[in-house]
């Protein structure tokens, strides 16, 4: 092998590679909030809430975990303007981000929910609770507790994810590659660092999550 | 240009399907290949073994696939041969999936109760025999659902091959949609073929996982 | 001559010093009661007498063989000294008759058919020979004891440990269990057990060991021992639990 490594682009191309990952980490807040919130209510959808609803969030958890965050990606890039939903590049990476983590997060967050002790939902209606009282007071901060870890796992999956906007030109971490790449024909040391940022990113976001694990946990409510 | 007709466009689609079933399989099984050796060095007594195969997992459990896939085709290209994107594809998706594998299959082994490694040793029995007749046997009944489960994520995950090249089932989505301009039917279909794909591995690791919780409660 | 003899054993958990120093010979054919609170060391040393606990000092040696931390060692010992554990630990994955034959088959290399001979006999012995194909999940608690009784048998050592052996069954159940060891002691088994079962300890034990705060707090005959208590704690301990 007789390549030479040639980094020197890095003086040159840093703030590309700087704002594509402000692109991932805003991309990765967003989706991370608004999905673990469309999870919370989709599992309480699928655990506790009317007959008629849980089949409608069946299928959308099925049929998202079922398919390539990619396909979706485009779907909703591509072919929803056939509908006349027209989206940006960001914000279709957002909201395919949303609707993916809110299915593995549905999933996940409806074992926390079963989990709960019978006892708990008795004891929230004994003392005159409607059942959303309860759901929202009595169980969903030790359920939430209970499979913290697993949802922490999956939001780092989706931040890792989130490389396939690249294809949509959502200008993110791996677009920032893919540009320097173009421009310096170092195809080989741009993904290499870009990669070594996302394991960066991958193993801060797992830190900080357990963090807020922490404060959002303070009690050991769960056992 | 002629007229496409739904049939013609899921006809090319399925015809490329059989390259996401063909790489799904390759990298499921090779990755199991891979992914127990690796489980053997983890949980192996020895002091290299377990450290490097921390880090492997770290690794490739922390970066994206695309990278993997982007490095693997330009990595492999550096050694100066012309890669085929199907090579690269593979051994990234190989490399990949063992890591996951061996993570699942640890954290079966180390599910086994340590009572079960207790009586194995009051009864006289080394490692090799505890892991061969005792814990395996066990080990491997329980890892079964997780296994099937993660055959979704390797179908899933050839998805990305298409964007170094290999013609998939998602490249031929991109390339039907350039040549008949309907996104939404054609990627509508692209999605409804992945989902026939994986919705029986997914359903059939879930109802495993039941039978194997209802044998476990007979206790 | 002692068949099994304890020697100054200390064992530590980080800071915690959990055996402080504990002597004990045992003879031939004695069956040993080690009573006590939780926490006072006795399990941790029978694990430690079957190699499951690496000791820190002192030395442990059965019937001549030494108990040192390696895996030729720990086998030589482990092949004399059989051990009942308090969850049975039988394995789930086999039937009654296969848990008792695998260690003779994959440890002492015996036969097939040899095993399966033995293991019919053992689980005759311990009145379960109708059992020999039921899965551990298709047996009670009590039931699971005996097969693990038998399992350990079947290897024919010269002692047995027997580590709250009773204490994770149902009630009614654990008669049927004392009963298959007092039949042991009877026939001159050497027995070391970790029990609550006082009236057991009583009736059966040729000596009782009160352990208290890791080390051997009182010893002596059961007699002795249960209407003559010498020390406050020990008498605090029976009045605790009579």
């Amino acid at each position: 092998m007789n390549y030479t490594f040639d980094y020197g682009w890095l003086l040159v191309y840093w703030p590309v590679l700087v704002k594509g990952i402000g692109i991932t980490v805003e991309l990765t807040l967003v989706g991370g909030v608004l999905g673990v919130m469309l999870g919370i209510a989709c599992a309480w959808a699928r655990a506790l809430g009317p007959s008629w609803l849980r089949p409608f969030v069946a299928g959308y958890v099925e049929l998202i975990r079922n398919t390539p965050f990619l396909i979706q990606l485009f779907f909703i890039f591509f072919g929803l303007p056939a509908l006349g939903l027209r989206m940006g590049e960001l914000e279709a990476a957002n909201f395919a981000m949303v609707i993916n983590l809110g299915a593995y997060g549905c999933e996940i967050i409806r074992a926390g929910i079963q989990a709960t002790p019978s006892g708990q939902f008795e004891a929230g209606a004994s003392l005159g609770m409607s059942r959303i009282q309860t759901f929202r007071h009595v169980v969903l901060i030790p359920a939430l507790q209970r499979i913290w870890p697993a949802l922490s796992s999956q939001i780092v999956i989706v931040m890792l994810g989130s490389a396939a906007v690249s294809q949509i030109a959502a200008e993110d971490l791996t677009f920032a590659a893919n540009f320097i790449q173009s421009r310096t024909f170092r195809a080989f040391e741009a993904y290499f660092v870009a990669t070594l940022i996302y394991l960066a990113l991958a193993i801060g976001l797992r830190q900080a999550l357990r963090g807020l694990g922490w404060t959002l946990f303070p009690r050991r409510t769960a056992r | 240009m002629d007229e496409f007709t739904t049939w013609d466009i899921l006809r090319n689609l399925l015809l490329a399907a059989r390259w996401t079933v063909l790489l799904s399989l390759v990298s499921f099984i090779g990755g199991g290949l891979v992914g127990a050796a690796l489980l053997f060095a983890r949980i192996g007594s020895g002091r290299i073994g377990p450290t490097f195969v921390k880090a492997y997992v770290e690794l490739f459990q922390g970066t994206p696939l695309l990278m993997q896939l982007f490095l693997a085709f330009f990595g492999l290209g550096l050694l100066g041969v012309d890669v085929p994107a199907w090579l690269a594809a593979g051994v990234a998706l190989i490399l990949w999936s063992a890591a996951f594998l061996t993570e699942i299959w640890r954290g079966c082994v180390e599910a086994i109760a340590r009572g079960q490694w207790e009586a194995s040793s009051s009864l006289g029995m080394g490692y090799v025999q505890q892991m061969r007749h005792v814990i395996l046997p066990q080990a491997l009944r329980i890892a079964v659902p997780p296994t099937v489960g993660f055959s979704v994520q390797v179908v899933k995950g050839t998805a990305l091959t298409s964007i170094i090249g290999f013609v998939e089932l998602s490249k031929a989505g991109t390339v039907v949609t350039n040549a008949t301009f309907e996104p939404f039917t054609v990627y509508g279909l692209v999605a409804l073929i992945y989902f026939c794909l994986c919705w029986p591995l997914s359903k059939s690791s879930q109802i495993l996982e039941r039978k194997l919780n209802v044998a476990h409660r007979n206790h | 001559m002692s068949l099994i003899e304890i020697t100054e054993v200390k064992k530590r958990f980080g800071d915690n010093e959990v055996l402080k120093g504990i002597n004990i010979d045992v003879a031939p054919g004695e069956v040993i009661a080690i009573i006590g609170r939780s926490g006072s060391g006795k399990s941790t040393l029978l694990r430690c007498i079957n190699g499951l606990e690496n000791i820190d000092e002192g030395s442990i040696s059965v019937a001549g063989a030494q108990l040192l931390p390696d895996e030729l060692h720990l086998k030589a010992l482990r092949l004399k000294v059989g051990m009942i554990f308090q969850q049975f630990n039988l394995f789930p994955h086999l039937t009654a008759g296969r848990n008792v034959m695998l260690s003779q088959m994959v440890v002492k290399k015996t036969p097939k058919a040899e095993a399966e001979a033995m293991a019919k006999t053992m689980l005759e012995r311990v009145g379960l020979g109708h059992k020999f194909d039921a899965y551990p999940d298709q047996l009670s608690g009590g039931q699971q004891q005996r097969v693990a009784i038998a399992r350990a048998l079947a290897m024919q050592p010269i002692a047995l440990l027997c580590d709250e052996i009773t204490s994770a069954l149902d009630p009614e159940l654990v008669s049927e269990v004392l009963a298959v060891v007092k039949e042991l002691a009877s026939e001159g088994m050497t027995l070391l057990m970790v029990t609550h079962e006082m009236r057991f300890a009583r009736d059966v034990c040729s000596r009782v060991v009160f352990m208290h705060q890791g080390r051997v707090h009182e010893i002596g005959k059961p007699e002795e021992v249960f209407s003559n208590p010498k020390t406050p704690e020990l008498q605090q301990f029976l009045g605790m639990t009579h």
